[in-house]
């Protein structure tokens, strides 16, 4: 299991995965804006996203789990 | 009629701007800011300042409602927008006229009609300026763009006519990735402005952007204060700017003001403006788009030529003739601009956070435009230009000397900064020469790690 954190604070813009979808590393899972620029949060591994932490629209802290990928 | 108080509708550096040339010229300023800026340097400078709403931009520095009740609460008469934000938005401006304030910028009508980049075009070729080959229209919907992209030739760029910043702009190599590039293209020009056109243009050999300083008034006298060299870019937005260009010799130089001059008495320009060019690797020049309002780089302007352009903005805004001619404009010298984000250097990722510990350089020729001090925030909820540091010096190599002293003498704790990216920039073989493109950040890479350790 790994949790998936985010680099650094921004406004969750866009989620573009669901709960069970596959993932390959470095696939984006969802988008962060911050500073006016979107910044991606990927999946570290290969495997399924068990959970997403968060919702569009939440204000996202640096180091925050923001989703689980098993 | 002469302007008693002006509403600074924006933040950060720019507003400091603003309020500094308002002082200058005995005019009472209005500052409006969101919570999380209360505590901002620009807040303390004003006259008056008034809360508008929370952090993110869209219920405070682009809430159209809230900007004009703040204006009938202070009292103002005019209202300065400086870039970015609702700076370029015709209906605000249209709103503020309504409202019977001054607008410190150029006709509502003249923002709308510059804000298509596509009718912008249309009208430039129709002056007979010359301006980049490309699709003669919008791509429709459900047009054939691989057909249109083949007609014209590959590279190219994908670029929304309501375009801004970077946003919806690609460069598309071949016919494969263009349709994708395209819905992307629309969907992003979409949610930014609302407006999903887009259209092509030829992706030109060895581009450089330089762009022509106009000062209008509303007599319909017209002059420019020269060009700058803004190719030093990364993502489609200006890190660095320099002026006199390095591209430009007398000749051409004479023809892109002239063309500057002759779009902005055209479209009926009042105010300060620039004319974006193209300039191709055999110095053939293209018109890009217009730009209706302050640029971020004036500054480097202003020291070659002595002129406030920022005064002359409120000067014009009051409907006073332009105090200069076009012979009393003289440039003398060499300025470069460099834009100081809260930004890691290497991966050119943001870094919002608290500034810790803050110190100007000083220097000859040396000015900071900063929007921040010692223990500022510098909130994720707007772009990350923390201050521009801005140089002068008799000629080029000065300048650059100029530049790398100043940068080792600015100190900014708490957050990341791109200082190291503009020396790495200012040391490199493109930049030194003078001979570059717009693919410099591209060909010289990021920043050396031993570099980023002594400047930590």
């Amino acid at each position: 299991m790994t949790e998936v954190k985010a680099e650094l604070v921004g406004n969750l813009w866009k989620i573009v995965t669901v709960v069970g979808q596959q993932v390959e590393e470095d696939d984006t899972l969802m988008i962060l804006e911050s500073m006016k620029m979107e910044i991606p949060v990927t999946s570290p591994v290969n495997g399924t996203v068990k959970e997403i932490l968060v919702k569009e629209g939440d204000v996202v802290q640096e180091g925050q789990t923001v989703a689980i990928v098993e | 009629m002469p302007l008693r108080r002006v509403l600074v509708a924006n933040r950060g550096e720019i507003a400091r701007r603003v309020i500094r040339a308002c002082h200058d010229e005995g005019i009472e300023a209005i500052a409006v800011h969101s919570d999380v800026d209360a505590a901002a340097p620009f807040v303390a400078e004003a006259d008056t300042a008034l809360l508008i709403g929370p952090g993110p931009a869209a219920d405070s520095y682009l809430s159209v409602e809230a900007l004009l009740q703040a204006a009938r609460d202070s009292g103002a008469d005019s209202l300065h927008p400086g870039y970015g934000f609702l700076s370029e938005n015709a209906a605000f401006a249209r709103a503020v006229e309504e409202e019977g304030l001054a607008w410190i910028g150029p006709p509502s009508d003249v923002i709308e009609a510059m804000g298509s980049k596509l009718s912008a075009r249309t009208m430039m070729a129709e002056l007979g300026v010359p301006v980049v080959p490309g699709t003669d229209g919008p791509l429709a919907d459900d047009g054939d763009s691989v057909a249109e992209g083949e007609a014209l030739g590959f590279p190219l760029m994908v670029k929304a006519s309501a375009g801004g910043g970077g946003i919806g702009m690609q460069r598309v190599d071949d016919p494969e990735t263009l349709r994708t590039a395209v819905a992307t293209a629309r969907q992003r020009a979409q949610a930014a402005f609302g407006d999903g056109t887009v259209f092509l243009e030829r992706f030109l050999d060895g581009p450089r952007h330089v762009e022509v300083q106009v000062l209008a008034d509303s007599d319909g006298s017209v002059i420019h204060l020269g060009e700058r060299e803004c190719s030093v870019q990364r993502r489609h937005q200006k890190l660095l700017e320099e002026t006199p260009s390095c591209a430009l010799d007398a000749i051409l130089r004479r023809r892109m003001t002239a063309a500057a001059v002759l779009a902005a008495r055209s479209i009926g320009y009042i105010s300060a403006g620039t004319v974006e060019f193209i300039v191709d690797a055999r110095r053939n020049f293209y018109f890009l788009e217009m730009n209706t309002r302050l640029q971020v780089e004036h500054p480097i302007t202003e020291l070659c030529t002595g002129v406030d352009l920022v005064r002359q903005q409120l000067r014009i805004a009051a409907g006073q003739p332009l105090d200069m001619e076009q012979r009393d404009v003289i440039s003398r010298g060499h300025a470069i601009e460099m834009r100081i984000y809260a930004e890691d250097p290497v991966r050119m990722l943001p870094s919002p956070g608290t500034i810790t510990e803050y110190q100007e350089p000083e220097g000859e020729g040396v000015r900071v435009d900063a929007g921040v001090a010692a223990g500022s925030a510098v909130p994720h909820f707007y772009d990350p230009l923390l201050a521009k540091l801005v140089v002068h010096g008799s000629d080029r190599p000065t300048a650059i000397g100029r530049a790398l002293a100043a940068l080792d003498g600015f100190r900014i704790e708490g957050v990341k900064t791109n200082l190291t990216l503009h020396r790495h920039v200012l040391a490199s073989e493109p930049f030194t020469s003078g001979e570059y493109t717009t693919a410099l950040l591209a060909e010289i890479g990021p920043p050396p790690r031993a570099q980023q350790a002594t400047s930590a």
